[in-house]
């Protein structure tokens, strides 16, 4: 039997009826068809599906779309607002934080939650906030970097910072 | 701009913007409409004859289009998986190989059956329905026991379990050697198996349109052009009548080279359905079914003068294949001819002996028989220096092959192009603090502490490859590249490479190459690659450390091309003699008269009109192929500290310092992040990662990233780079490969500080991965 | 992977579960934060016909002080528990574990309750339970934490039955829990709690067993005035742990050891 999902996604409101069964990450990539969530893994490992629901770092591989009624999802696609990337992404491509760009969206979300918890972090903050996240290209050398740089940023204009969870456009 | 502003900066991304905002294209993000998805249904044991395939069920099962087994692709699908030669020319067995399995599995995740269904999820509840009845039948796994006589066999027709057994240099040349030695090392040195764990996983889409016959695959691949050889070949149609798209690749690292069963069987299910068909891997799938690197191991004997002067090496490669001989499968010799190192020998034998067994094929993984070669050799010579009591790094500078040895031949005679390998490693000693690490040490052992260095002075043979050397290692095809440059009208610049990036960020630096040498803006310059139906004829791929140094190399010189048109067609504009006609900063002029110029723009648009000189035609276009004349020979000296927790044996790596050369540098910025990730891939073989089957039942154990231990961010420590500089000679771009480099380089540095640490209990050798686990019963046994 | 298909229910009160899962029967299946069940489905080794989604029962969610107790809802999630000032007040040891479940994503999503029922050998939280002498609290019955965990994925919940709370009595003398790993976001190899409370030590070991352990011997040592060191050696007594890829069961009974030495040490506030 088919449920009813109403959502947020990225400030714009959605409604489908869906299998039980269907991940919320399946539900994003294939009916609203924002790609940009990735899938890396079956045992919610490697974090490249991580988006924020209601504000919160979360692996939309281990999650049921039906889950996500009634909640305000941001995925990579709500980060960047009228053409200006948000400080994360800045300082991801500023420090070369990316290679093969996979796990790239889940590591920004994953930071951008980070960042919400802690806006100071140490580097072994940082590493350890981003824990559930796995990158095969970069040896996570320029993606520390890179949440390093995005926090100096955003404390610098705390404007930026309001738009990580805001999740609208 | 000035010609020196764009290579050597440290330019952004261009692919950036794209990936980072959620907007790149991954194969799964593009979906055909009227699409069915395919699932296939892989066999659970390692080794078993099909009895029977029963898909009664799974054939009523909802929203089904149909379900295949072998006999449905017998008359589709023609010949068996291509086996290159690479470096081994004669074989002794190559099983053949069909996409899907009819009688007989040999791999646990070996494909039995495929379904057709309108969704993903109807597709795999029907797979679910499938009843496959198999006879067990006894799985292969330790390779001695395999080369025993009697074994049980990997494939029940086989002669026996044999690949290969190639002999390239025999003991006799290393006896004079072994006569003049003081002392002689033995060591047997294990290469663990290790799944490549791009993140993004494969995925194969194809629309077999009948009434064009027209084919067009979209797939994760570092190397579309030969997909579609032999694609095209395999399902009878001609190349001409493929094309293989390649979008973003989540990462290869030599996973993405060779052609895999989904890549034949995906277009043959869109021409029986006649509908576009999608199929997307799982992580489980690829951990599965990707071709797995390294699964060695190593016979070696060194022997040495009393004062460190090294004398002769003989070594025997064990090759585990796999079930199948992975297409580029017997690249992984090259570490035979490699074995020698960064150092001079007076003889090696080698010896190189490929076992099938019932695991999934082995292939080129990061660095491909370069890695097992640094680190065998760097293992031998520190052995070598523990017996005679040596420093390793004395020992290592008493045997480099000196600055002024180059170009230098090999015992394989192999010519390494160039290198300074005191320099490198005088440079990582000071990055690092070489002398106050073993002060520290001596002070951490009085506490009963372990702390380790090791090191690695590491050399590298990439940029594949010259055709004398490539053309017979493929069968036919070198290993060249080309490129095409062509200038629109109104002077922007198209450059076609056969390379293909997934993840070096080539859109990026080729073009750096091109503004400069063009000398137009680097905004004006794209870069085309990843498909078939564009540009260059055939592509060679990314893989090797090849793309810049024979790709970057061959648009240079299409680059070079299109500047001696312009020449002959300014020379006719400004009416003076070509030979009077000099190209600079973007501009052609009359040579001492800097006023009488046309630029390159003006000239690009003229090129289109009237008037042209007697004989040229339209256009500014050029191809170029590029035969390099030699490999290149990238070098480095990598420096590892770790401290091994003396009750529980957990090994802590501390500090990484890393020294490397690569010739000239087009980005820095792209060579460190190569570096950095290079290094941490080799970390996690010598400490976290490898592929456990069972022994006995060849189960796999490490399915999953539960437990094949990937590592996170909190794994890996501070990594300190540096670099020197000695451009390659081979090319005139003067540039080496660097993808690879830190792969290559660092599992040794790595054990070998582990190695160290553990030197005061006696402890000699560990191999990987080196899990506290099995630290600590080595540091139990050898305490007791 | 796509799990394979089942009914979806959404219970907004403990009733309502408890008849939901009578109503599908066995194979019904309780989702939390899922982060157990969810990979299992994915794989298709857990195929339960039905789920029934507690996550909207907003009373299961909470953290309360009570006298000499902390009752922790089954719904309240990892991240909740580890911020908690009460949580960090009257049971610090137990705000250390949760903040080492898993990772930040898991944290925001697994609850108490899910890693209480699901009772995997390498789930720390029952560790805690057991040693402290927690209650489980069910729709039904209290139960004590020592008669729990039955056996590896094993408890001793009925078919219809939810848990609801766990009761944890207050302490907040000295204590630690040494977690030890390959990667930061594993799963223990082998993991120590120790706690000071009533002028003793209640150790408690993760993953040596099928089920939690409590370290008895090495208790009565440290009563009797043993040293760390000493009563340490006792950590590993009637301990048979299975071996599985990262560890021998020699090497989990060393590292059993060697952790409670540790635990023990790090609570008192030594190394």
């Amino acid at each position: 039997m088919k449920h009813k999902v109403a959502t947020t996604v990225n400030g714009r409101q959605h409604e489908h009826e869906v299998e039980p069964r269907l991940l919320l990450v399946h539900y994003l990539r294939d009916n609203l068809g924002l790609t940009g969530t990735h899938i890396g893994c079956d045992t919610s490992q490697c974090g490249a599906c991580t988006i924020l629901v209601d504000g919160k770092a979360v692996k939309s591989c281990t999650m049921f779309a039906v889950q996500a009624e009634g909640r305000s999802l941001v995925t990579i696609e709500g980060m960047a607002k009228g053409g200006e990337l948000h400080p994360i992404q800045q300082a991801f491509w500023d420090e070369h934080g990316l290679q093969c760009g996979y796990c790239t969206p889940g590591f920004i979300m994953a930071a951008a939650y980070l960042l919400e918890q802690n806006p100071n972090p140490t580097e072994d903050e940082i590493r350890k906030g981003l824990e559930g996240n796995l990158c095969r290209c970069t040896g996570y050398v320029n993606i520390v970097k890179a949440v390093q740089s995005a926090a100096k940023t955003m404390s610098a204009t705390p404007a930026k910072k309001a738009t990580v969870t805001a999740g609208g456009n | 701009m000035a010609v020196t502003q764009l290579v050597g900066a440290k330019i952004h991304r261009r692919e950036d913007p794209r990936l980072i905002t959620g907007h790149g294209h991954y194969v799964d993000d593009l979906t055909r409409q009227g699409t069915a998805y395919a699932h296939f249904v892989r066999s659970p044991l390692a080794h078993a004859r099909i009895k029977s395939i029963d898909i009664t069920d799974a054939s009523k099962s909802p929203g089904v289009v149909g379900v295949y087994t072998a006999r449905d692709f017998k008359g589709l699908l023609a010949g068996t998986h291509p086996a290159a030669p690479a470096f081994v020319a004669e074989k002794k067995f190559v099983p053949e190989r069909f996409p899907i399995a009819e009688k007989e599995v040999t791999y646990q995740g070996e494909i039995v059956a495929a379904v057709l269904a309108e969704t993903k999820s109807q597709a795999a509840d029907a797979a679910n329905l499938i009843q496959v009845e198999y006879q067990d039948l006894p799985a292969v796994m330790d390779l001695e026991k395999a080369l025993q006589k009697g074994s049980p066999k990997s494939h029940v027709d086989g002669p026996d379990n044999v690949c290969w057994d190639f002999t390239y240099t025999g003991p006799e040349i290393t006896e004079a050697a072994f006569k003049e030695a003081d002392v002689v090392v033995k060591e047997r040195i294990l290469q663990n198996r290790l799944a490549p764990v791009p993140m993004e996983p494969r995925g194969v889409s194809a629309d077999y349109e009948g009434f064009d016959k027209k084919l067009t695959i979209w797939m994760s691949s570092q190397n579309p052009h030969f997909i579609r050889l032999f694609v095209s070949g395999a399902m009878g149609l001609k190349e001409s009548q493929v094309r293989v798209v390649s979008p973003d690749v989540g990462g290869g690292f030599g996973s993405k080279i060779s052609p895999y069963p989904e890549d034949y069987l995906v277009p043959t299910l869109s021409r029986i359905a006649e509908r576009p068909v999608k199929w997307t891997e799982t992580r489980t799938e690829s951990i599965q079914n990707a071709t797995h690197g390294r699964g060695q191991f190593y016979d070696c004997e060194v022997a040495a003068k009393k004062d460190g002067t090294l004398l002769g090496m003989r070594v025997v490669q064990y090759v585990d294949v796999g079930a199948y001989h992975g297409t580029f499968g017997a690249f992984q010799p090259v570490a035979c001819l490699m074995a020698g190192g960064a150092y001079k020998w007076k003889g090696i034998s080698a010896r190189t002996v490929g076992v099938l067994t019932n695991r999934v094929p082995t292939d080129p993984y990061r660095g491909a028989g370069r890695p097992e070669a640094t680190h065998l050799v760097e293992r031998m010579v520190d052995l070598v220096a523990l017996e005679l009591k040596m420093d390793p790094v004395a020992i290592r500078r008493k045997n480099f092959i000196q600055p002024e040895d180059f170009p230098f031949t090999q015992n394989f005679g192999l010519v390494v192009d160039s290198g300074d390998y005191d320099k490198a490693l005088d440079k990582a000693l000071q990055l690092i603090g070489y002398d106050e690490l073993r002060k520290k040490q001596a002070e951490l052992r009085k506490q009963g502490r372990y702390m380790g260095i090791g090191f690695s002075t590491w050399i590298e043979l990439c940029g594949f490859g010259p055709s004398a050397a490539t053309a017979p290692a493929t069968g036919g095809i070198a290993l060249v590249e080309s490129a095409q440059v062509r200038v629109t009208p109104t002077g922007s610049v198209i450059v076609y490479t056969g390379t293909h990036s997934h993840g070096q960020g080539h859109e990026t630096t080729f073009p750096q190459i091109v503004a400069d040498q063009l000398g137009v803006p680097y905004e004006s310059v794209e870069l085309r690659h990843g498909d078939t139906a564009e540009g260059t004829a055939f592509g060679y791929g990314t893989y090797g450390s090849r793309s810049l140094a024979v790709g970057g190399v061959a648009i240079s010189k299409a680059a070079g091309k299109v500047i001696d048109k312009g020449k002959k067609l300014a020379a006719h504009m400004l009416e003076a003699a070509e030979e009077d006609v000099v190209f600079e900063h973007g501009s052609f002029h009359v040579k001492g008269s800097p006023d009488k110029s046309k630029a390159f723009g003006e000239v690009a648009f003229a090129s289109y009109g009237m008037n042209l000189p007697e004989g040229m035609e339209q256009g500014l276009e050029a191809v170029a192929y590029f035969d390099p004349p030699n490999l290149v020979w990238p070098f480095g000296t990598h420096i590892a500290v770790v401290e091994i927790d003396a009750e529980t044996g957990a090994p802590l790596l501390t500090k990484y310092a890393a020294v490397d050369d690569c010739g000239n540098i087009i980005n820095p910025m792209i060579v460190d992040g190569q570096i950095h990730g290079g290094i941490v891939q080799a970390i996690a073989q010598a400490l976290y990662e490898e592929v456990v089957y069972d022994e006995d039942s060849g189960q796999l154990k490490t399915g999953t990233l539960i437990d094949y231990s990937m590592p996170t961010a909190n794994e890996i420590p501070t990594i300190l780079l540096d670099k020197t500089i000695t451009p390659s000679p081979t090319n005139d771009l003067g540039v080496k490969g660097i993808g690879e480099a830190g792969t290559i380089a660092a599992s040794a540095a790595v054990i070998n500080a582990i190695c160290d640490a553990l030197s005061p209990l006696g402890i000699k050798h560990v191999d990987m991965p080196a899990s506290p686990d099995k630290l600590w019963k080595m540091m139990k046994e050898a305490r007791n | 992977m796509i799990p394979a298909a089942f009914e979806y229910a959404r219970a907004s009160s403990v009733e309502e579960a408890s008849k939901l899962l009578k109503k599908f029967g066995e194979d019904a299946k309780v989702l939390a934060g899922g982060h157990s069940l969810i990979p299992l489905m994915r794989l298709r080794l857990a195929q339960p016909a039905a789920l029934i989604d507690i996550n909207g029962i907003k009373e299961l969610d909470h953290i309360k002080e009570d006298g000499q107790k902390l009752r922790v809802g089954a719904l309240t999630r990892h991240v909740t528990i580890h911020n908690s000032a009460v949580v960090k007040a009257k049971l610090p040891l137990l705000a250390e574990i949760a903040s080492e479940v898993g990772d930040n994503q898991v944290r925001n999503m697994g609850t108490m309750g899910g890693v209480i029922a699901h009772a995997d050998a390498a789930g720390d939280y029952p560790t805690l339970a057991l040693m402290l002498d927690a209650d489980i609290v069910t729709n039904q019955r209290t139960i004590p934490a020592r008669d729990f965990f039955k056996d590896l994925f094993t408890t001793a919940l009925g078919p219809d039955e939810v848990v609801t709370e766990v009761v944890f009595p207050v302490a907040n003398g000295p204590h630690k829990y040494v977690k030890f790993r390959r990667r930061l976001f594993d799963w223990a190899i082998v993991g120590v709690a120790a706690q000071k409370m009533n002028g003793g030590w209640r150790i408690g070991l993760t993953n040596v067993g099928p089920t939690p352990v409590r370290a008895n011997a090495v208790e009565e040592a440290l009563q009797k005035g043993a040293k760390a060191e000493e009563a340490a050696q006792h950590a590993s007594d009637g301990l048979d742990p299975a071996g599985d890829l990262r560890a021998s069961p020699e090497y989990k009974k060393h590292l059993a050891r060697v952790l409670t030495k540790r635990a023990i040490n790090q609570a008192e506030g030594h190394q």
